[in-house]
């Protein structure tokens, strides 16, 4: 031991007790250390990955991943790349479009196509589909051919349009994600007034998340303040009733909430009773915002209460006595020495709830009817009806990226180490 | 309308029960002086806790009255009481600095910025913190917390400061040293402190007076040394400091003392404090310093022979244990003089002590 | 060690002994309720007698996307499915679905070959329909003592009928009801959809009774709706009415003016494991025998002229089925028959338009 320390004072390496250097022999344990760790944090990494990362990038990649056109439609993409975009092109173009679409008809390509067309182009399905089945039997000059089949081949619109998602890349997607799109002359427009809404329903969404968000802080503060302060015969009870929601099946409690709020229910039921309405003024709570609001506080409410909990848990009554004690009346003492502490719990509850309010999608479907329905219900739409991945992607991006800002605010306002989970 | 004689508070005839069952305050009548340090000593679970936070408002007491400076105070809200604390945990609140801390009670007292400036630093210097004003509670160790908690106990002035173990989270030195500095702190300030412990040593180097508690009950109230030497009654006698206790029945009274017979060893003299009717069990209480080995003949009224025990050697003494009077387990000291008597573990020997060293008080048998 | 992984080769290897076995199963997949119910009991049971595979039947919800999601993952598992005549032409478009020889189906039992027997246009290039659904409006008798409904007039009419109204969350249909109820004939309500101002004026008489409108999007929520007297009047699919009414005996009337009927239609995915079986069990099940037999079980109408004479009873409450079809003559008076190909057009600027209206 003493030798060593000599050693290290003369300058020389330090040497273990089997002559190798120290610093080598601790770098070998901690990397054994650091080997064995990582193996056990493999499985869940591989999982999260497989799972989780790799979808997501998926997703991502989906949202501006513009195959279609430029795949199966080559000979007019490759030639229209170099198209000025004024005049309608000539002739070359209308034999290379001849020829891909009945190549596109006989691969039987040509739906896609059309589907992918008719996102960017209303009602340019038909001229697609109908167009492909004549393709195969016209003859020069194709020109006049192709707009005989259909005279929206004689439109500038239509070539831009084909010129712009013939390549292989597009930001269209985020465009109409933002009710935005591009003009005839490739300039970046709002959309049409009675087309615009995506925009609109982000703001719901975040409108609707921070009102679920405040409502379970205050609904969920007190219940968790007297779970952390009750006996625990009574807290026991108490906690259960906070957990109840997540021991029912979703449709049994949404089917609950349509009883008791919808206008021949319970809730209206009792108002008409008491001659707080009458019976024509029964009020709507049901299959609108106020629905999605009141059923999504309601599931939400234990991952407020949870986090708040576990925080006043650990906050001894000492304070509170220490702060009366100073001569601080009971509310200074609460709002001085007793409220900051639960801070952390308010920050984690809350993001907690936002972050999973931004996505909700089955309590708006069930419940939300027209006014109360999220950004989530709209992807859903696109995945599932109108099958426009694209889009849906996009908006998924968008969201993503919301829910990242919000987490990096929060870091930066609160700190993310000064936030607790139960 | 106070006379500065009178006592600071007053419990008068206070009890406390908790679930309407058990009382585990009984009776309490105490008297707390004005400068005062009271020690309220006993094992726990006897209720000491209890009457600091009746005291401080924060339990209500289910019988009998309080009060402070000759007004009850049963009915005043813990916050409007004046009366600073200490607590076992220091209860600092952890999101304030210790500046912050301290100019708590002053805030809410509306005092002006530059005055809580000023008493927060006098406090700060106080307990020897001057420099860790901008500190979190956290970042502090164990010792500068507690001073801390006592500062922020102080600096808004108070008559009378509750503290309830204080220094019972705290290793052995520091403990010492923190009851110099509360000590001190109580001198220069003339605050009155009543103070919570179960340790009998801090009870006895720091306090005025102390009051014994067990199960509910005051055994006895007194200052250290009278406590020590003068115990009342076998619990007290017990609970401080060492002592040899020897069982017997009471056969003689007479002009305040006492005949005891230790069945089938004898009989002792002992003084009358506390001992029943002839014919009544009684213990008798014995400081192990005050009994003498080997003693000249004549001097003591009580001598026996015994055996030696066991032998310890402690540097100024050496604990000896002597089986006599049938106990094995009496303890004498003997002081390491020049010329103490040479012991021998196995042989027989001779012990001996005064009447007035013995007394004779009740039987406790204990928890 | 070794053991273990014996044991697990063995279990892995029934897991795939089993899934196999399954493979042989036949996947019919629709779309759940009584008309699912139907199904099994005009063509599962007769085919499994005969000796067919065990069928497999399971529920969805409509659209494309699980079958395009199967077809994109090469991981097909359903054999057959029940779509919408939109959904067949653009599954077939996008190349989703296999081809229909329509040379297997049987010649109709009157000897017609089944090319003319088959109603026109129920035969697309990857689809063979089986029924003709229709959605109506239907209302609750009990709630109109004196004047009832009629026409699609009357269900925009919030002064005649004052109430609420339940409508499907969608364009389609929606629309098209519009312009009739604003007095459009049946036959001028694409045209008009297809320009501008018709699309203007149809959301403009939806917006007569926005405010008062519950909406519902899976067929079973309108009897519902009926029942718990959340709307007075709401637009449903025939059959799930019918079934309320035949089944739980509720007192809902169906108003068959300007109903926009459709078709079903079988297709089969690209790449379905059991092709083959699934084309007969198509053969099958569309027979003249078959298609009859499924509308004594849910009021949707044959798709084979020679089936139509021969619905009669229903198969456990013995009620005349005849009137009960969308195709009889007294309900077939003021039909629209949805359009494919302009919803295959206008569908995604319709629906997008539909949704910023309905969140406004
Ligand atoms: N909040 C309470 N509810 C019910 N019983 C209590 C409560 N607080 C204390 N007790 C009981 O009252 C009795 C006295 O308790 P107290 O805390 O006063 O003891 P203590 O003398 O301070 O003990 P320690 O030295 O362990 O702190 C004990 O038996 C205890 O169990
Ligand atoms: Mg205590």
């Amino acid at each position: 031991m003493s030798e060593q320390v000599m050693a290290a004072a003369g300058g020389g390496a330090v040497l273990a007790a089997d002559g190798t250097p120290l610093k080598e022999r601790l770098q070998k344990t901690l990397r054994r250390r650091k080997l064995v760790a990582a193996g056990l944090v493999l499985p869940l990494g591989a999982f999260v990955f497989i799972t989780f990362m790799f979808p997501i990038v998926l997703m991502l990649f989906r949202s501006i991943d513009n195959p279609v056109i430029n795949e199966n439609m080559p000979l007019t993409a490759a030639i229209l790349e170099h198209w000025d975009g004024q005049d309608i092109p000539g002739e070359e173009v209308f034999a290379a479009l001849a020829a891909d679409l009945a190549q596109a008809r006989e691969t039987k390509e040509i739906g896609r196509v059309a589907t992918r067309m008719n996102f960017e182009y209303s009602g340019v399905r038909s001229v697609f589909t109908s167009t492909a089945r004549k393709a195969k039997n016209m003859k020069a000059p194709f020109k006049d051919a192709l707009i005989k089949a259909d005279e929206k081949w004689g439109e500038r619109e239509m070539w831009v349009t084909l010129q712009r998602m013939s390549k292989p890349y597009t930001s269209s997607q985020y465009l109409a994600a933002l009710d935005m799109r591009y003009d005839i002359d490739n300039n970046i427009v709002m959309q049409d007034e009675d087309r615009q809404i995506y925009v609109m329903i982000f703001g719901r969404t975040l409108w609707i998340s921070f009102l679920v968000s405040a409502l379970c802080l205050l609904l969920g503060y007190p219940v968790a303040y007297l779970l952390a302060t009750l006996p625990l015969k009574y807290s026991n009870l108490l906690m259960i009733m906070v957990l109840l929601p997540f021991w029912t099946s979703l449709l049994v409690r949404t089917t609950s909430w349509i009883v008791l709020l919808q206008t021949n229910g319970v809730l209206n039921d009792i108002f008409v009773w008491l001659h707080l309405i009458d019976d024509e003024g029964r009020i709507q709570m049901i299959y609108n915002q106020m629905g999605t609001v009141i059923a999504m506080t309601h599931i939400l409410l234990p991952f407020m209460v949870l986090p708040l909990y576990s925080v006043m848990k650990t906050i001894p009554p000492s304070y509170m006595r220490a702060a009366l004690s100073l001569g601080a009346n009971p509310v200074t003492a609460y709002v001085r020495v007793y409220a900051p502490q639960t801070v952390p719990g308010i920050g984690a509850g809350s993001l907690l709830v936002f972050i999973l309010s931004i996505g909700y999608y089955i309590t708006p479907a069930l419940v939300g009817g027209r006014t109360g329905q999220m950004i989530s219900n709209f992807i859903a739409f696109h995945m599932q009806k109108s099958l426009n991945w694209g889009l849906a992607a996009a908006l998924g991006g968008i969201l993503l990226v919301g829910v990242l800002i919000l987490y990096w605010a929060y870091s930066k306002i609160v700190g993310v180490d000064n936030m607790k989970l139960g | 309308m106070s006379d500065p004689s009178d006592p600071l508070v007053r419990f008068i005839e206070v009890q406390k029960s908790y679930d309407g069952e058990i009382l585990v305050v009984k009776n309490l009548n105490l008297d707390i002086a004005k400068g005062e340090f009271l020690t309220m000593l006993g094992p726990s679970g006897s209720g000491k806790t209890t009457c600091l936070m009746m005291l401080a408002g924060f339990e209500p007491a289910t019988h009998g009255e309080i009060t402070l400076e000759g007004n009850p105070i049963n009915n005043v809200a813990p916050h409007k009481r004046g009366i600073g604390m200490v607590f076992q945990n220091y209860a600092l609140f952890p999101h304030m600095t210790v500046f912050e801390n301290l100019a708590f009670p002053l805030e809410v007292r509306k005092m002006g910025k530059s005055d809580i400036e000023t008493k927060v630093k006098q406090a700060l210097d106080m307990v020897q913190l001057g420099d860790f004003g901008h500190r979190r509670p956290m970042q502090l160790s164990g010792g500068q917390q507690q001073r801390v908690a006592v500062a922020r106990a102080l600096v808004f002035d108070p008559q009378l400061v509750l503290m309830d173990e204080p220094l019972g989270a705290l290793d052995k030195q520091l403990r010492e040293q923190m009851q110099y500095e509360i000590k001190h702190i109580h001198e220069s300030l003339g605050v009155t402190v009543v103070y919570v412990t179960h340790d009998q040593s801090e009870a006895l180097t720091m306090s005025n007076r102390v009051a014994v508690f067990n199960d509910g009950v005051i055994q006895q109230l007194a200052p250290p040394d009278v406590l020590y030497e003068k115990p009342d009654n076998a619990f007290c006698a017990q609970f401080i400091g060492e002592n040899n206790k020897l069982m017997g029945t009471v056969k003689e009274k007479s002009g305040g003392n006492c005949v005891v017979d230790i069945s089938g060893s004898g009989v002792v003299h002992a003084l009358d404090v506390n001992a029943g009717d002839v014919g009544a069990g009684t213990s008798l209480s014995l400081r192990p310093e005050r009994v003498e080995i080997d003693p000249p003949e004549g001097k003591f009224p009580n001598v026996f022979e015994g055996k030696v025990e066991e032998l310890i050697y402690l540097g100024d003494h050496i604990r000896t244990r002597v089986n006599v009077c049938g106990h094995d387990d009496f303890i004498v000291k003997v002081p390491n003089i020049s010329d103490h008597a040479s012991l021998i573990e196995g042989n027989p020997v001779k012990v001996g002590w005064t009447i007035d060293d013995c007394r004779a008080l009740d039987v406790y048998e204990g928890p | 060690m070794k053991k273990t992984l014996l044991m697990s080769t063995i279990a892995a290897a029934g897991i795939l002994a089993a899934s196999a076995a399954f493979a042989g199963n036949l996947t019919v997949v629709s779309w759940g309720g009584g008309y699912t119910k139907s199904q099994v009991e005009a063509y599962h049971k007769p085919w499994e007698a005969m000796g067919g595979s065990k069928i497999n039947s399971e529920d969805y919800n409509g659209g494309l996307a699980e079958v395009k999601a199967q077809v994109e993952s090469g991981k097909v598992v359903w054999d057959l499915v029940d779509v919408e005549l939109s959904d067949a032409v653009r599954g077939c478009d996008e190349g989703l679905l296999e081809t229909i020889d329509k040379s297997i189906l049987p010649a109709g039992d009157d000897g017609t070959p089944a090319t003319s027997d088959f109603l026109p246009g129920t035969l697309t290039d990857c689809g063979v329909a089986s029924i003709v659904w229709t959605t109506i409006y239907a209302y609750d008798t009990t709630k109109f003592p004196g004047a009832k409904p009629t026409t699609m007039a009357d269900f925009y009419d919030l002064n005649k009928f004052p109430g609420k109204r339940g409508l499907r969350k969608g364009a389609k249909s929606n629309l098209e009801m519009a312009l009739m109820a604003d007095g459009v004939a049946p036959g001028d309500v694409y045209k008009l959809l297809g320009t501008d101002a018709g699309v203007d004026r149809a959301f403009a008489k939806l917006d007569t009774i926005k405010g008062s409108t519950v909406w519902w999007e899976a067929g079973a929520q309108p009897p519902q709706m009926l029942a718990d007297g959340e709307v007075l009047m709401t637009t449903a699919y025939n059959g799930r009415i019918f079934g309320a009414v035949a089944t739980e005996k509720k007192p809902f009337e169906i108003v068959w003016d300007g109903q926009v009927w459709d078709l079903d239609l079988w297709v089969i995915p690209k790449g379905a494991p059991n092709k083959a079986d699934a084309l007969k069990f198509v053969a099958f099940s569309t027979d003249t025998k078959r298609n009859a037999a499924q509308a004594s079980w849910i009021s949707y109408g044959p798709v084979r002229k020679s089936a139509a004479p021969l619905v009669g009873k229903h198969a456990t409450e013995g009620i005349d089925m005849k009137p009960h079809m969308p195709t009889a003559p007294g309900n077939f008076k003021n039909a629209l028959q949805n359009d494919f190909a302009f919803w295959a057009d206008h569908a995604d600027e319709l629906n997008e338009k539909f949704s910023a209206w309905l969140a406004k």
